[in-house]
């Protein structure tokens, strides 16, 4: 092996191109994974217990097969489906399969926040005549997701590290900017340790951040949530 | 008499197999006080927890102003009441808990203004006038930007209390509100309800341990037993000279000061 700082030097730019897309991907498919994450929420709340039983099967489905399968049913197998098939672009299916399988991952964080809230707290509500709106946008929600936000931060950062599945399906990050050169020059180490150093680069300062912000609502939580 | 603003009719709970009332006929005065006493699984608690909408009857009817809490007119069919039905009542109902309950993640003010600015849609400077002027009634006007837990137990219900009060409730339930306070903190808590009391207007239903209390504020004291109402009558018939075996036994093991 010949490693050359002239290509690792040369590929640093042309790589930092993908460097946005991954993290321009890694936000849109956190922020559909978050939102469709309290899909699952309501969905098991529901007082039909065939309902709840069906779509709890679905979550669980979703999130006991590999997300790289997921990718490839929604970017090959679902255009072929006759009369709901539909055939997306890369950018839209990779937001779609990786938004999904995560949503399921957000909504057993959301969960465990909504069960640690007292019931206390939904009995005052009742007892004050809220709404079931209300109670869950000024009451419940705002006491179960600030102590969830470690959690949610770490999937963000593990949506970070899998968004370089979307390649297989020609999403051009980093990671296909790498392989693409790769195979023109036949230099693979080089670009893929580019890679490596600017996911390296982003992640380990985003998980001291987090456990910052651990810290600093475990703190708050504790002080401020003692038999209220 | 006047028409009862509650009034419970062979009212019924089971949860599962176990039959916790057996069959309750209960009628509340306008502004009348009533102590609900007897021993811990007797179904007192359950019997205001009904009336609040937080467990349903499993038979029977609980009428309040008139009108029935747990069913609703459908098509000249009674059918279960449903949410919007519950929420047009349950406005004449406020609540004091055990646990406080408060909002931990709202200051003490906010947590007394929450409920008029949302429910009522009453104006936030003039609910928030009335917010100041109730906690300072229970004492806390130099405390309503603090935080629930920075306050002491006695401190935590009474603004509680405040919280119920700002929905100008007629009827107001009180379920063992001394019940988790260290016994220093208990005298402050009585003598705010002490105060509700003599105010007048609204009614009151006290579950409650403290017998010298419920003779004291009190109009009628209730004694359940085994999921009935066992003896019921003036306070001091009921605690100073109780006539069933039972309510004999359960108060000897208070000592009530006359």
């Amino acid at each position: 092996m010949n490693w050359s700082w002239t290509v690792f030097f040369e590929t640093i730019p042309l790589i930092a191109k993908g460097l946005w897309i991954t993290v321009g991907l890694t936000f849109a498919c956190y922020l559909f994974a978050a939102v469709f994450g309290f899909f699952w929420v309501f969905m098991s709340r529901i007082p039909s217990k065939i309902v709840r039983s069906i779509f709890g099967w679905i979550a669980e489905f979703i999130r006991s097969t590999p997300p790289l399968v997921q990718l490839f049913f929604i970017f090959y197998a679902w255009p072929v489906i006759p009369v709901v098939g539909v055939s997306l672009n890369p950018f839209v299916a990779a937001i779609l399969g990786l938004g999904i399988h995560f949503s399921t991952y957000m909504s057993e964080v959301y969960r465990s926040g909504i069960e640690s809230v007292d019931k206390g707290q939904w009995e005052a509500s009742t007892a004050l005549n809220l709404s079931t709106r209300q109670k869950w946008t000024k009451i419940i929600l705002p006491q179960a997701i600030p102590p969830t936000i470690p959690m949610l931060g770490n999937y963000l950062i593990i949506m970070f590290k899998e968004v370089p599945l979307a390649s297989t399906i020609g999403v051009v990050a980093m990671l296909h900017i790498a392989n693409d050169y790769g195979s023109q020059y036949y230099k693979f180490v080089e670009p893929l340790t580019v890679v490596a150093l600017f996911f390296l680069l982003l992640s380990y300062p985003s998980a001291i951040l987090i456990s910052k912000l651990e810290k600093k609502y475990n703190r708050k939580f504790d002080k401020k949530a003692m038999t209220s | 008499m006047d028409e009862p603003i509650v009034k419970y009719q062979d009212v019924h709970k089971s949860f599962g197999d176990i039959e916790v009332l057996k069959g309750i006929d209960l009628d509340i005065q306008p502004a009348e006080k009533v102590a609900l006493i007897g021993p811990s699984g007797s179904g007192k608690t359950t019997i205001i927890r009904m009336l609040m909408t937080l467990e349903e009857p499993t038979m029977g009817v609980i009428d309040v102003g008139g009108r029935n809490l747990w069913q609703m007119e459908k098509k000249g069919e009674w059918v279960r009441a449903d949410d919007s039905h519950l929420h047009s009542i349950r406005g004449d109902i406020g609540m004091v808990f055990q646990h406080f309950n408060l909002f931990p993640h709202m200051t003490i003010l906010e947590n007394c203004m929450l409920a008029p600015v949302l429910v009522k849609n009453e104006s936030k400077k003039e609910v928030k006038a009335t917010a100041v002027e109730m906690l300072e009634k229970v004492g806390l006007g130099d405390k309503i930007d603090l935080y629930p837990a920075q306050l002491s137990g006695g401190q935590k219900q009474r603004v509680a209390m405040a919280r119920a009060l700002m929905m100008r409730p007629k009827v107001m339930l009180f379920d063992e509100v001394t019940s988790a306070l260290d016994p220093e903190l208990v005298g402050e808590v009585l003598e705010v309800i002490r105060d509700l009391a003599k105010e007048g207007e609204m009614a009151m239903i006290l579950v409650t341990h403290e017998m010298d209390f419920a003779l004291d504020i009190a109009d009628r004291v209730v004694f359940l037993n085994d999921g009935v109402i066992e003896e019921e009558g003036h306070p001091e018939d009921i605690l100073v000279n109780p006539k069933s075996e039972r309510l004999q036994d359960f108060l000897s093991r208070f000592t009530v000061n006359r």
